[in-house]
């Protein structure tokens, strides 16, 4: 119940005053309200719980972080053998 | 799938936890409150990656655990009229009550129906105008934004047969509790993502302070996890005690504060009693006075009789941190997620079903 999924926004549509979503998680899509991020836009993630979009991913801090663990990652590995470069999965999302 | 899949690397993993091991010097007890990291915790085996001076104890965070006794009665004795429709996430049915569960309030006819957001329990109260639809609204922080919202909606729309049955918990007081407490064996807390997603973390500063322990909040993938008990472990070893934010993809200090507001608007602030924990103070919400026509409890006047937990169930100290449910001798026994006891054995995010899922090879039946 606490547990928000990350999904992509696809297309936003206007019904009854609020804004909704089709969001897509991996293979399925879902609506979400955008109510609390009303800067979310369609090309965006956002974090989605019971229905409702709770953030809008910060897409630079997500690359930050997960350079920081990967260049952990790589200097461990130093000295066992080449590391396998995984996708960061930054960029412009 | 983008921002889950990159945070489950496995070779990264065991860099974090070998990292982690390198800074240790002494045994520390640290606690994830929220059952969804329990769950990412038991499984993918990161307690079993850690070194063993690194001990995890598992906290209150599972809001179809802490939703009182008296309050799953209310919910069955709803359900059990022939003039209402209950709605609920579907966790709650097999929730046991003193003396039934609503699963067993279905499988007698009643009318129980599962949602997957409060905004379909208000398509139900549109479509069924005869029916009088209770929603069950349990949840920490994380629903609340939602459940108000829901609420909000039926009053503009004038949904006279749309009311809630609220359960809302607050994290924060709970952590106090169990910091208060002289049992308490915790030294540092990983606090929850998706909570802080909405309220920020400016409250946990207080608490760091006020009992100088480090918290710091985390996401809810392995390598999120490992990143949050590698900041705690230097927090600890250092001798630091602060507030730190691991989950900075989805959290930021002041949470989301259009979340915060309807929140506001529809809820205040109330003593809540948890199940296994006892009443905490200014531990829940309720609906505003304002919003009595939707309140559940005030449109069907219901009684709040205090009932007895069954007593070979120790999910009162597993919920405070203080045993776990490999301890209990019930454990895969008596207790199973088909047969609970306990509502931690019940829901996706309790310890005991963690433990059921993924660890009950350890025990010897």
């Amino acid at each position: 119940m606490c547990l928000a999924v990350p999904g992509k926004i696809l297309e936003v549509e206007e019904r009854d005053g609020s804004r909704i979503a089709r969001v897509q998680f991996g293979g399925i899509t879902r609506p979400a309200y955008l109510e609390f991020v009303p800067n979310a836009a369609v090309g965006d993630y956002v974090m989605v719980d019971v229905g409702f979009a709770l953030s809008r991913v910060n897409a630079e801090e997500a690359a930050r972080t997960y350079e920081l663990l990967e260049e952990m990652g790589l200097l461990e590995s130093e000295g066992l053998g080449p590391a396998s470069r995984t996708d960061p999965g930054g960029g412009a999302a | 799938m983008k921002y889950i899949d990159e945070y489950r690397d496995a070779r990264l993993a065991r860099t974090l936890a070998a990292e982690i091991a390198r800074q240790v010097t002494r045994p520390w007890v640290l606690m994830e409150i929220c059952g969804g990291q329990t769950h990412t915790l038991m499984r993918y085996g990161i307690d079993e990656l850690l070194p063993a001076r690194i001990e995890l104890v598992h906290g209150p965070g599972c809001p179809v655990c802490v939703t009182a006794l008296e309050t799953i009665d209310q919910a069955i004795q709803l359900a059990s009229r022939p003039d209402v429709t209950l709605v609920s996430y579907g966790d709650m049915l097999r929730v046991p009550g003193s003396h039934s569960d609503l699963f067993q309030v279905k499988a007698g006819g009643g009318d129980v129906r599962v949602v997957y957001s409060p905004v379909d329990a208000l398509k139900v109260a549109r479509k069924h105008p005869e029916r009088h639809v209770v929603f069950f609204a349990i949840g920490f922080e994380t629903t609340a934004p939602a459940n108000a919202m829901a609420v909000w909606q039926a009053r503009r729309e004038g949904l006279t047969n749309f009311s809630m049955l609220v359960s809302q918990v607050l994290v924060p007081p709970a952590i106090r509790l169990l910091l208060g407490s002289p049992a308490t064996r915790v030294q540092g807390f990983i606090a929850p993502g998706h909570v802080c997603t909405v309220m920020g973390y400016r409250e946990y500063e207080e608490l760091s302070r006020e009992f100088r322990v480090p918290i710091v909040v985390g996401g809810f993938e392995p390598l999120d996890l490992l990143e949050a008990i590698s900041m705690l472990v230097a927090q600890l070893e250092a001798g630091r005690a602060e507030v730190e934010n691991q989950y900075v993809r989805s959290v930021c200090y002041a949470g989301n504060l259009p979340a915060q507001r309807i929140m506001a608007e529809v809820f205040e602030v109330c003593d809540r009693k948890w199940r296994g924990v006892g009443s905490i103070p200014a531990s829940g919400l309720r609906l505003r006075p304002e919003f009595a026509g939707h309140d559940a409890e005030k449109v069907f006047e219901l009684s709040d009789v205090a009932v007895d937990e069954p007593p070979e169930c120790i999910s009162a100290q597993v919920l405070q941190g203080l045993k776990k449910p490999l301890d209990c001798p019930a454990f895969a026994r008596t207790c199973t997620p088909e047969n609970p006891l306990g509502a931690p054995m019940v829901s996706a995010e309790g310890a005991c079903a963690a433990y059921y899922q993924y660890r009950r090879h350890t025990v010897k039946v």
